[in-house]
């Protein structure tokens, strides 16, 4: 399958340079925000700064970028200031007065621009959603080369933010894990707090200038999150949000031009199918990590009842052989016994064939030698527990059975040596079964 | 060249630049007197709809709000209406290829329910399957699917007939222009959720406060939840239409946090929560058809935040003013506490050295670490208050004060004995450990120390400890030997008479 892909290094280059470092700019301090339980700030910020870039224009009287960057810089660290104030002072859920500040900031923000809308010419579109796919075109002069000025500011905006995580690492790990601790230790909680907000407010208006909101929000958490679904120590964490970042840029980026291409339309917003290919990755490290994973748990619940399930027909056809009756061992009455459905029925008997722990004679199910063994051990653990049940714990001997039925699937060997010791290595079980004997060799 | 122009990404949250349909006509009135006369009596057909469907969405965000707020979920409504975007756009897409009219509202508003809903689910399944936090699970809710609706909207640009035009208006919301069957819609949407909110009333009240309980009482918690997250769906979406993102976002959540510094009461809550939507809402949209150039969706905002202001300074149950006076309050008495029992071992300290009773203030300044002035100040509080009386340097008790003090004294050293003799803690630490709890012990407890912990149950238990301060500065003045701390006091203990008093 060919992709014409249309790609053109001086532009798509530039463009997913410029993704890169935002997204690694973003995930770095996503990590912190996540922890934090702060995840919604970038949000915030990245709205409230409307009325910064009017005061910052109506101020400077240009639409030059350092100004802007400063007015915005300004009132986003005011938006974590009163988000911080109002839940502290007014004791509001830090939702409830994130939601107060930014919808409010951005009201004022918007006033302003319709005031003067006659003189300014702010493009609410830009401001908002950012351009990356024209950030090639806006060029600086560096050292002979031309660079987008996007890419300068934002790899500025990495570089610190790495250095930031790397010099601070101890304290914000303390401060994010146990602000008491940090407090206690002599690390200024509030102080690390604010630096963070600061980087995070910096961050979010050096990005969105040139990526748009949309996208600063999906770097700062959507990776960070991800990275957290993996691992459970910090530093395994960082390196997996900048790694999910990364791939998030790239393949959005590639996506943007080659998804709508097969459709027949040119490409799509950048920004949008990064945060779409970052979903994608949240998504798979939701089902598929190693241990939380939703999938992987379904999977070993799957595989614990398969399990039981084998433990059982084994149990089964070993008592039934005990007691020598005369029941025909048909899988119908088998599966009627049990009461498992069919498929894990068949599931179950499929692997106990391929271990030979059972094979199919005259349409009856037999135990092999191997069978036996496997049978002999359990039905031993299951009677030994009755007898510890009963002399140990005081159990009503027409009770045990069910604690016995749960227990039986988790006890080896040794386990098996010992409950033999505690209940005075017994012959019969409560019931008056005898209690068979340890099968060492499988 | 693979780029997307930037002017292809319509601006959700500009909407308020659509009220020039507004300014316009109130250009033509250029007096605003009569003009707020129309606006007052309501002659004006077009206000009078608009300011029907604020007050409306006001009112029901307010409702809705409440509960999502208590149920910590503030932002939700943010995170909805940035959901919805990809369903607006999807049915736009799915009805040009199918040859429907694609600016078709109610197609559009089904979409937008749809993956509004997806959104809500996400984010319950997030936080319930995975250890992802719920504000986590918000944002990331947010991010992802409006990305995906901006990334779709980037192909509808593309579309030969489809000019997002349409679409683009009817996401930017146009308070302003609205029209009678975007206030119908409003109504139904708001009159639906008010309903369902007082007729589950009871059932929300259990879900905010306590799940668990109302699990165990047999609610369908997940119902519930699903039906409140369901109504800020259906007000976010409204809303959206409306007055715009950020603004519906604002109605659902400022309202609602206003409302919880009146009353600790939900039923009250709900209704200042309400009362402070529909009066923003009216008053918001009022004032940008009175003047031009004010967006109806930011003033509407604006209002909200004044409210809430307001709300926060003076809410009479849990404002910053109430709780500083109260504050102020608790630590004068607790001042005045430290005061009286300060003066009391000062006193007591002097019986047992045999020197005069008299105290001056000279006597109390080094006992505690405090300032002259506040010393000063606590003094006079304390002589105003008829605690003890004051000539010149001089103190002294008056019987009330008197009264109290010993009642102090010994509540202080009831909890020095107990921290002693059953917390192990050193007789040179308690001090400080029984200067902060004296305050709040109950009767109660100093009835139950007592037995615990002495036998004459009359007796005022002397100090477990020295008075250093006092002794050490009492030293360096006079240069006596003094007695141990410890020692036995020469002076008759004083009887507890809130004991006897009983």
């Amino acid at each position: 399958m060919t992709l014409d892909l249309n790609w053109n290094w001086m532009l798509d280059g530039w463009i997913t340079a410029v993704a890169v470092v935002c997204a690694i700019a973003c995930a770095l301090l996503g990590n912190f925000l996540v922890l934090r339980r702060m995840s919604m700030l970038g949000d915030a910020i990245t709205h409230a700064v409307l009325p910064g870039l009017a005061v910052a224009f109506l101020i400077s009287d240009s639409r030059a970028s350092l100004p802007m960057f400063i007015g915005a810089a300004i009132v986003g660290v005011l938006t974590a200031f009163f988000t911080e104030w109002i839940r502290r002072a007014g004791k509001v859920d830090e939702g409830a007065s994130m939601g107060v500040v930014f919808t409010t900031l951005f009201a004022i923000g918007l006033v302003m621009i319709v005031q003067t809308i006659d003189q300014v010419d702010l493009d609410a579109n830009c401001v908002l959603y950012g351009s990356i796919e024209l950030t090639p075109l806006d060029t600086i002069d560096v050292a002979g080369w031309q660079i987008p000025r996007a890419f300068c500011t934002l790899f500025l905006v990495m570089l610190i933010n790495l250095t930031f995580v790397i010099v601070f690492y101890k304290e914000l790990k303390v401060t994010s894990f146990d602000p008491s601790l940090a407090g206690s230790i002599g690390f200024s909680p509030a102080i690390i707090h604010y630096a963070l907000m600061v980087l995070v407010a910096i961050t979010a208006v050096a990005s969105f200038e040139s990526v748009g909101s949309v996208l600063v929000v999906a770097m700062m958490v959507v990776p960070a999150a991800t990275a957290y679904l993996l691992t459970h120590r910090l530093h395994i964490m960082i390196c997996f949000s900048i790694l999910a970042a990364i791939i998030s840029a790239v393949a959005g980026h590639v996506s943007a031009i080659a998804i709508p291409a097969s459709f027949g339309f040119r490409s799509t917003s950048t920004a949008g199918m990064m945060a779409v290919i970052s979903g994608l990755l949240l998504f798979l490290a939701a089902m598929f990590a190693p241990r939380q994973g939703i999938a992987v748990k379904l999977w070993n619940q799957l595989a614990l009842s398969w399990h039981i399930l084998g433990d059982d027909i084994v149990a089964l056809l070993y008592r039934v052989d005990e007691k020598q009756a005369n029941q025909r061992t048909e899988k119908a009455w088998i599966r009627e016994v049990l009461l498992c459905s069919p498929l894990s029925f068949t599931v179950v008997m499929t692997w106990l064939r391929i271990r030979g722990e059972i094979v199919i004679k005259t349409n009856e199910l037999v135990l092999t030698d191997q069978g036996q063994h496997r049978a002999q051990n359990l039905v031993r653990s299951h009677r030994l527990w009755e007898q510890y049940l009963l002399d140990q714990v005081g159990i009503d001997p027409s009770r045990v059975h069910p604690q016995a039925e749960q227990m039986e699937h988790y006890t080896d060997k040794k386990m098996r040596q010992q409950l033999h010791q505690v209940t005075e290595k017994p012959s019969i079980d409560p019931h008056g079964s005898p209690i068979p004997e340890e099968r060492s060799t499988k | 060249m693979s780029a997307t122009p930037a002017e292809c990404a319509p601006s959700l949250e500009s909407q308020s630049f659509a009220f020039e349909s507004l300014v316009a006509v109130s250009e033509q009135t250029t007096n605003v007197w009569s003009q707020l006369q129309r606006l007052l009596f309501l002659q004006d057909y077009n206000t009078r709809v608009v300011l029907f469907g604020a007050a409306m969405l006001g009112g029901a965000a307010g409702v809705v709000g409440v509960f999502t707020l208590l149920r910590k979920r503030a932002l939700m409504g943010d995170a909805i209406s940035h959901a919805t975007l990809p369903g607006i756009t999807i049915s736009f897409l799915a009805a040009s290829i199918w040859g429907f009219d694609e600016k078709s509202l109610p197609l559009l508003l089904v979409g937008a329910t749809v993956t509004g809903l997806l959104g809500v689910s996400t984010i319950l399944l997030l936080r319930g399957l995975t250890k992802l936090k719920e504000d986590t699970s918000l944002s990331i809710v947010l991010s992802v699917f409006f990305g995906a609706g901006i990334a779709l909207l980037g192909i509808i640009q593309q579309m030969p007939k489809g000019h997002a035009a349409g679409l683009e208006s009817f996401i930017l919301g146009k308070t302003a222009s609205m029209v009678v069957s975007d206030a119908q819609l409003i109504a139904a949407a708001s009159i639906t959720c008010l309903a369902g909110c007082s007729l589950l009333f009871k059932e929300l009240k259990l879900l905010c406060f306590d799940e668990n309980f109302a699990g165990s009482r047999g609610y369908p918690i997940v119902k519930l939840d699903l039906i409140l997250m369901a109504s800020v769906v259906v007000i976010s979406i409204v809303g959206l239409q409306a007055v715009g993102l950020i603004m519906v976002v604002a109605l659902l959540v400022t309202p609602a946090a206003s409302s919880r510094f009146w009353t600790d009461d939900l039923t009250k809550m709900t209704l200042i929560s309400a009362g402070i939507g529909m009066f923003s809402g009216v008053i918001g949209a009022a004032v940008s058809a009175l003047y031009p150039r004010l967006p109806s969706g930011a003033m509407i905002v604006l209002f909200c935040a004044t409210c809430f202001m307001i709300s926060m300074t003076l809410g009479v149950k849990r404002g910053l003013l109430v709780r500083s006076l109260r504050r102020l309050k608790i630590n004068r008495s607790i001042g005045r506490q430290h005061f009286l029992r300060t003066m009391y071992e000062v006193m007591e300290q002097k019986q047992q050295l045999g020197l005069e009773q008299s105290i001056t203030i000279n006597d109390l300044l080094p006992a505690r670490s405090w300032s002259k002035n506040r010393l000063a100040t606590i003094v006079s509080r304390s002589a105003r208050e008829e605690w003890i009386t004051r000539i010149h340097q001089e103190v002294r008790f008056t019987k009330k004060g008197r009264f109290e003090a010993e009642r102090l004294t010994r509540e202080h050293r009831l909890w020095e004995l107990f921290l002693i003799h059953h917390a192990d803690i050193a007789p040179t630490r308690v001090d400080r450990e029984a200067d902060h709890i004296e305050h709040v012990l109950e009767p109660e407890i100093v009835a139950e120390l007592e037995l615990l912990l002495i036998e004459d149950q009359r007796e005022l238990p002397q100090s477990p400890h020295g008075f250093d301060h006092w002794k050490q500065t009492d030293d360096s003045k006079n240069g006596n030997q003094k007695p141990n701390g410890n020692q036995k006091p020469s002076a008759e203990p004083p009887v507890s008479r809130a004991r006897t008093g009983k």
